[in-house]
């Protein structure tokens, strides 16, 4: 088990226990942190699972794909350090993950 | 009394979730007829069939459905709904008191019935346990004969041919994807699977099924073709009996309003099963397709917790076959003008279909960008000059009202 945060955009925090192997999106999802649709179930279609990495965490993440890349291009809300949390693995190196909800999914 | 959600598909899962969001600590039944929590049915055709187990299958572990006290029965099938009792009852006789009800019923896969359609090696594809059957019978070099050139159809021919199998199309129309896209998308797609050795047939209907207790031939009037193995692909029907023999009013699934009320007090419908009005559409409609499912779930979730919700979202759906994602918002026949940019040789493009210059519909291919420009844009009106540039992002040919 790996433990990651979940900061929604009004600042209530969401700690929450997520399985190694699965994904961030997974473990948002399983413990009811709103605000992270995931209308697609994790295929990268839909991009209703959108986060914002803590800064010092984004590198760890691996850094976007080219299919996040893509269908991220054209979110107003798009930062830096966006991630398609369903393309985040949940791995032991994420203990102490913080991850920033934006106020809409598109 | 619990809150009861017959079916356990993603209409079911996430009004569970929802509810519990939306702070119900009321107890909740779901009664499934399959041996599966909810899991992701658009993966089945997809990543699960080519043996990709990166997506997690299942909506949410099981661990889920115990912490938040979300009773999950599956194996159990519902058979009778009294609405004036406030009752459910399932095979074998027990009777469920529902506070409300939500009927998630899904729909099921259309079934041919026809001269040996009760051989052996005839698949359906719509459950996990269907797919499952279905990997295992299927193996490179074996001859695999498809018949329905729709969506999940197509899907299955790209696993099976990527995967060495002779793949053969069949399809009653005078095109593949007839029911959902225009002749162009038809063109394109049917020149893909062609290109990757693919037969695709169409105005072929299939007439019988020849073999001794396992299928060996597909027969097509006069012509005849080899098999070893068939999947059936036409289409699904809406599971309303339920609903209709407890005198819920249907007309092409549920009828439900824009809250998702049946005709019959504190009983809900969400999801394939659910004939709802779209305000953004301005039409009634029936949709196969899981946004639409979890979208009807959270809006039934938040009305059982009275906090008045209705239900208006643009649909939009996806398909992937071989290396192409295919992302589509709207419907492409709403438009009377269709714009094509990119490049379809590089299978990187998208179609945008305008009525009276406003944008009704996209289908982006490979285009994730005009896929999202879509959802969001749906309704404006594009400027025209520049439409066919991709390098010119749909958001900056927005015309001022």
């Amino acid at each position: 088990m790996t433990k990651i945060t979940f900061v929604k955009h009004d600042g209530e925090k969401f700690e929450v226990d997520a399985e190694n192997g699965t994904s961030v999106m997974n473990a948002a999802v399983d413990n009811l942190v709103p605000g992270i649709d995931a209308d697609c179930g994790g295929e990268c279609a839909c991009a209703t699972c959108h986060v914002y990495v803590d800064e010092t965490w984004f590198p760890k993440t691996g850094g976007t794909n080219d299919a996040e890349e893509a269908i991220m291009s054209l979110n107003p809300d798009r930062q830096e350090t966006s991630r398609l949390c369903c393309q985040v693995p949940v791995t032991d190196e994420m203990e102490g993950l913080v991850v920033r909800l934006p106020e809409f999914q598109f | 009394m619990a809150i009861v959600i017959i079916g356990a598909g993603q209409a079911a899962g996430q009004a569970a979730a929802s509810l519990r969001q939306e702070g119900s600590d009321e107890e909740i039944i779901i009664l499934g007829d399959e041996p599966h929590i909810p899991y992701s049915r658009p993966l089945l055709s997809k990543e699960y069939l080519a043996g990709h187990e990166s997506a997690r299958l299942y909506l949410r572990a099981e661990k889920f459905y115990t912490d938040k006290n979300v009773t999950m029965r599956t194996n159990t099938r519902a058979e009778k709904i009294d609405t004036a009792a406030k009752t459910v009852t399932i095979e074998g006789g027990e009777v469920i008191e529902y506070s409300n009800l939500l009927i998630a019923t899904g729909s099921r896969a259309r079934i041919l019935n026809i001269k040996g359609s009760d051989l052996g090696g005839i698949f359906y594809l719509r459950t996990l346990d269907d797919v499952d059957a279905i990997k295992d019978a299927m193996a490179p070099g074996k001859k695999v004969v498809i018949v329905g050139g729709g969506y999940i159809g197509l899907e299955v021919a790209s696993v099976a041919q990527t995967n060495g199998m002779d793949v053969t199309v069949l399809e009653a129309a005078d095109r593949i994807l007839q029911r959902v896209t225009t002749p162009e998308m038809s063109a394109f797609y049917d020149n893909l699977h062609t290109s990757r050795g693919v037969k695709v047939l169409t105005n072929t209907g299939v007439s019988g099924f020849e073999g001794e207790g396992t299928v060996t031939h597909v027969c097509c009037g006069d012509a005849s073709i080899e098999a070893d193995m068939v999947i059936v692909g036409i289409g699904i029907i809406a599971n309303t009996e339920l609903a209709s023999e407890a005198g819920i009013e249907c007309d092409n699934g549920i009828t439900v309003d824009e809250r998702c009320r049946t005709s019959a007090e504190h009983v809900y419908a969400a999801g394939d099963c659910a004939n709802h009005p779209n305000p953004i559409l301005g039409r009634r409609l029936r949709l196969e397709s899981v946004p639409n499912a979890a979208d009807q779930a959270r809006v039934v979730a938040a009305n059982i917790m009275g906090k008045d919700k209705t239900y208006a979202a643009v649909p939009w759906f996806w398909s992937d076959q071989y290396d192409l994602k295919l992302q589509m918002v709207g419907f492409s026949a709403d438009g009377d003008t269709q714009v094509v940019r990119g490049d379809k040789s590089e299978n990187k493009f998208s179609v945008l279909y305008l009525k009276d210059g406003a944008l009704v519909a996209v289908d982006a291919v490979n285009c994730p960008a005009d896929f999202m420009g879509g959802k969001a844009l749906y309704g404006k009106k594009l400027n025209q000059d520049g439409l066919s540039n991709p390098d010119i992002p749909l958001k900056d040919l927005v015309l001022s009202e």
